[in-house]
Order: C-alpha cells, then sequence, then structure tokens
C-alpha cells in the first residue's frame, strides 16, 4: 500500500490568524523560543494496487481539484511505502 | 421572473432568502444541489450556511458539487448569480469569483450589523438604491476575510467590480470599520460581466423593519425590477 502524506499550509503571502494566536498561547505558556508559528492542514490518502508514479498523479489532481485552495494555500506530499491492512483484499 | 435557490446539505439561509425574495415578489423554487437545473432561470442564488460543516475549506465541497456545473452554464449565458455569505465562499472556491474568503482576523465568529458602503448604482443588485449610499445589514460568520493577489486586486478595482465595502455609519472605510481584516475593507464583489454577486453580508436578514432593518431589502428589490427588466426584454 503506499500512503500519501499531504501537507497544506497557508502560503507565506497570507496572514495565519490561527498561527499567531497559537504562538501567543505558547509564550504565555513559557514556550517562548519559537518566533513564528502557522497551522496547517495534513491529510493522508491510502492507495492500494497502484504504483508510486500513479499515485503521484491521482494526489497531484486531487489537490488541485479540492484539496488546495491556490489562491491562498501551498502544498507537498510525501510518499511511504506500508503494509497492506490486514483484510484488505490488495 | 424566475428564481432558483440552491440547497445543500448544511444550508441554513435558503427559507429565509425565499422568504425575502418572494417579499419583493420573485417567484422562487428550491434547487436540491445534486439534481439537474431545468428549466430557465434568471437568478440562482448560492445561500448562506455551512455546506458540508465547512469541511476542508468552506465552500470547497459545494464547489464541486453537481449543481455548479449548472450555475456556471447559467453564469456563462449572462444569467444573474448571487453568492451570499456561504454562498459567496462557494463563488470563490468554483473560480467564478476572485479571491478566497479566510478566517476572520479575530478568529471569532461574527454576528452583527454592519454598514456597507455601495460602491455602484448602476448594477441589477444596487439599481433599486440612492446616491449616497450607505446600508446596515448584518454579517453572520467565521470565514469573511476577504483576500487576493495584488493583480487580482488591481483588476477588481479599476474594472469597478468591489460593490460592498465595509464602512461606518457615515460611509467611510475605515480600518475601524472593517469586522474581519477583509482587504480593502471588502464585503462584496463582482464577477467579470457584472452579473455574479458574492457578499459576505445578509441582505435576506434585513428584509423588514421588524428585523431591525430593511436596508437589505433594497438589493432584492434591484434584483426584483432587473429581472422585471429582463422579461419585458
Amino acid at each position: 500500500m503506499i500512503q500519501a502524506q499531504i501537507r497544506i499550509m497557508p502560503k507565506a503571502t497570507i496572514l495565519d490568524p490561527q498561527g499567531q494566536t497559537v504562538l501567543h498561547a505558547l509564550a504565555s505558556l513559557g514556550f517562548d523560543a519559537a518566533h513564528a508559528c502557522r497551522v496547517g492542514r495534513f491529510v493522508t490518502l491510502d492507495f492500494h494496487g497502484i504504483g508510486r508514479e500513479e499515485a503521484e498523479r491521482e494526489v497531484e489532481q486531487a489537490c488541485r481539484r479540492l484539496l488546495v485552495n491556490p489562491n491562498t494555500e501551498s502544498w507537498r506530499a510525501e510518499y511511504l511505502e506500508l503494509p497492506d491492512p490486514a483484510g484488505s483484499g490488495a | 421572473m424566475r428564481a432558483g435557490i440552491v440547497v445543500f446539505p448544511g444550508s441554513n439561509c435558503d427559507a429565509d432568502t425565499r422568504w425575502a425574495l418572494e417579499g419583493v415578489g420573485v417567484a422562487c423554487r428550491m434547487l436540491w444541489h445534486r439534481e439537474p437545473v431545468d428549466g430557465e432561470l434568471d437568478l440562482i442564488v448560492l445561500p448562506g450556511g455551512f455546506s458540508y460543516g465547512d469541511y476542508l475549506r468552506t465552500g470547497a465541497i459545494a464547489a464541486v458539487s453537481p449543481v455548479l456545473q449548472d450555475v456556471k452554464r447559467h453564469a456563462r449565458r449572462g444569467g444573474l448569480v448571487l453568492g451570499i455569505c456561504n454562498g459567496f465562499q462557494i463563488l470563490c472556491e468554483a473560480g467564478l469569483l476572485p479571491g478566497a474568503l479566510m478566517t476572520n482576523t479575530g478568529l471569532r465568529f461574527l454576528c452583527r450589523d454592519v454598514h456597507l458602503k455601495v460602491e455602484r448604482l448602476d448594477t441589477p443588485f444596487t439599481r433599486a438604491l440612492e446616491h449616497p449610499s450607505v446600508l446596515r445589514v448584518p454579517i453572520a460568520h467565521h470565514g469573511g476575510r476577504y483576500v487576493c493577489s495584488p493583480p487580482e486586486l488591481e483588476e477588481l478595482e479599476d474594472g469597478r467590480r468591489v460593490l460592498f465595502r465595509y464602512c461606518d455609519a457615515e460611509g467611510r472605510a475605515t480600518e475601524a470599520a472593517n469586522p474581519n481584516g477583509s482587504q480593502s475593507n471588502i464585503a462584496g464583489i463582482l464577477g467579470a460581466e457584472g452579473r455574479v454577486l458574492g457578499m459576505m453580508p445578509h441582505p435576506e436578514r434585513a428584509a423588514d423593519p421588524a428585523l431591525g432593518s430593511a436596508d437589505g431589502r433594497l438589493v432584492l428589490l434591484s434584483l426584483s425590477g432587473a429581472l422585471e427588466t429582463l422579461q419585458t426584454l
């Protein structure tokens, strides 16, 4: 099985108030070493019975059509080879 | 004059919108998002709400719903489209309007009246208004911060496509009057042909003095008049 792990982040030019608030909350707890924080989204897609190249094409299309708003977000994906879950039949 | 109001799972302003439009004489029918739109319509409204629970991004999943193909066809033919609140978010996600709506700068859900500066009266959405116009209409959103790229903003401004801006009671579009951090105080924009409008405030919630303001009714009345004109062409 191939698992695509897709990290979707607000673009650097986009204000991220959620990240700023998390940073302030961390600072209030004494975690003041970090000077910036941004909050994004993490999506996994599991593929059975297809190869890495096809999985990459699928992810590319999925990001373009739905998962990512190119106006405000950027993304990158990593691909892991994982054992098929028991009973998946793949 | 025929209007269709799209209903997605999670729409919650569809009935209010119908009530307000029928109050200005527009005949409405509801359009379930999975069913093809049959028959000719003059206006399609994407109402407010939380389509698909706002999963992924507000409006993102509704934007790939089958009915959006019909909405796009309708817009290409020159039909009128009005997206209110979640409807505005859907129009941006679907590419019918530029930019995107992001989480409010203050991170809070805002539910209160705002003032809107009306930038143009020569549109199907504002023709019943008088100059200079400041409307008082409620907002109710968590993700209403309009953002777009600098070239898109330039195109919007040059094309006079910013129709509504958040302002104070005197019509000044100040930073203090901007409730959600929207770029250039933008509350509503037009598509390139001026036939598609997306706006975060809710005109249907200000359609009767008993609701605290009837200013939103003027937007709907404008549409009603525009539709009548279409009928006589």
